[in-house]
């Protein structure tokens, strides 16, 4: 790392937003998955969609 | 870093489609992988695919939703929402740029050497109209006698689906194509449309249709990972502007939408070093070559 870079480093507070917003997509994730919705999930993604592929 | 990125392209694009067990079982895997959700556009119908697609999952729960409410099922979405918010909230539209299948498939069809144009700003919106009409209110309105709705972008647009996974289906399953109708004839002339304009303009999927990109895009201005331009050492070139694969005027929009982070910018264009990559405001890397806007080199 350079003095540019320690000297920005010093300067610039951390931002928090990011961390507000994965924080709070992580706690939607597991009400997600709390409800089991994984698993309906997993249940569509190995059948051939065939509206998806323009066929059905 | 150019071909930093190429190289990570291609890795997660097959670590995404990394079952090729297909040519022997005619069919896409099935495997407990497909838990896992695909940060870029992937079709799960691709024979290949190991992992979903967040927005073929979304509008599948959407569309099934009032179905899973009678049965006592709260499938709103919301692991699918997390899993691609999260992922927003780290790397924003960086993703499109690094790690996306489909964006990958269209950088390769613009190195043809061709007459290249631009896309106009306007056509930009598209995608969010995609993401909330065909993704979300469509399959979540329009339902069946059996209250279900219909993946709208996925079975009407998505020409990644097409190309990755109607295409290979067809081929792997002679039995589909007596099915051809309209309705793929459709998606196969928006996929050519989409293909040969990526010969022209630079990926012109992602910035005018692709519902994924549109989401990404609303974490532009507070992901983790993003380029910062240093307003002290920009000395207004606009050279950053003639490198940009999305057209994004970077030292005038340094949060702009449309930046993928594909690092041009940065590593191409700038001699000043006024624009570099920071992580939740910390500088990450600031190449210093002992330029300053009042000097010259």
């Amino acid at each position: 790392m350079n003095q540019t870079s320690r000297e920005l480093r010093k300067k610039r507070p951390l931002r928090k937003a990011p961390f507000a917003v994965i924080s709070a997509f992580l706690l939607l994730w597991l009400i997600g998955v709390a409800t089991g919705e994984p698993a309906r999930v997993l249940e569509q993604a190995v059948q051939v969609c065939l509206s998806c592929i323009g066929i059905g | 870093m150019e071909t930093v990125r190429k190289w990570v392209q291609v890795i997660l694009g097959f670590l995404m489609n990394g079952s090729w067990s297909f040519p022997f079982t005619r069919t896409i895997y099935q495997g407990p992988l497909k838990v896992l959700c695909a940060p870029g556009l992937n079709c799960y119908s691709c024979p290949a695919a190991t992992t979903y697609c967040p927005m073929g999952s979304i509008q599948q729960l959407l569309g099934g939703l009032r179905f899973a409410l009678e049965n006592g099922q709260y499938y709103f979405g919301f692991s699918v929402l997390g899993s691609i918010g999260v992922l927003g909230g780290l790397f924003g539209r960086m993703i499109c740029g690094w790690a996306c299948p489909f964006g990958f498939i269209q950088e390769l069809l613009h190195k043809i050497p061709s007459r290249k144009f631009g896309i106009p700003r306007l056509l930009s919106y598209g995608k969010f109209m995609f993401l909330l009409l065909f993704v979300i209110v469509l399959p979540l309105v329009l339902v069946d006698e059996f209250g279900t709705g219909s993946p709208w972008f996925c079975k009407f647009i998505c020409p990644a689906g097409t190309l990755e996974a109607g295409i290979p289906m067809l081929l792997l399953q002679p039995n589909l194509r007596n099915t051809i109708g309209l309705l793929f004839l459709n998606k196969f002339v928006i996929m050519i449309l989409f293909l040969v304009w990526a010969i022209f303009a630079s990926r012109p999927f992602c910035r005018t249709a692709c519902p994924l990109g549109a989401f990404y895009a609303l974490f532009n201005r507070v992901r983790l990972i993003k380029l910062h331009l240093d307003e002290a050492k920009c000395t207004n070139c606009k050279a950053c502007h003639h490198v940009c694969p999305m057209g994004v005027k970077f030292n005038e929009s340094p949060d702009d939408p449309e930046c993928i982070t594909c690092l041009a910018c940065m590593n191409k264009a700038c001699k000043f070093d006024a624009i570099f990559l920071e992580i939740g405001g910390l500088p990450l890397a600031v190449p210093d070559r002992g330029v300053s806007p009042g000097s010259k080199s």
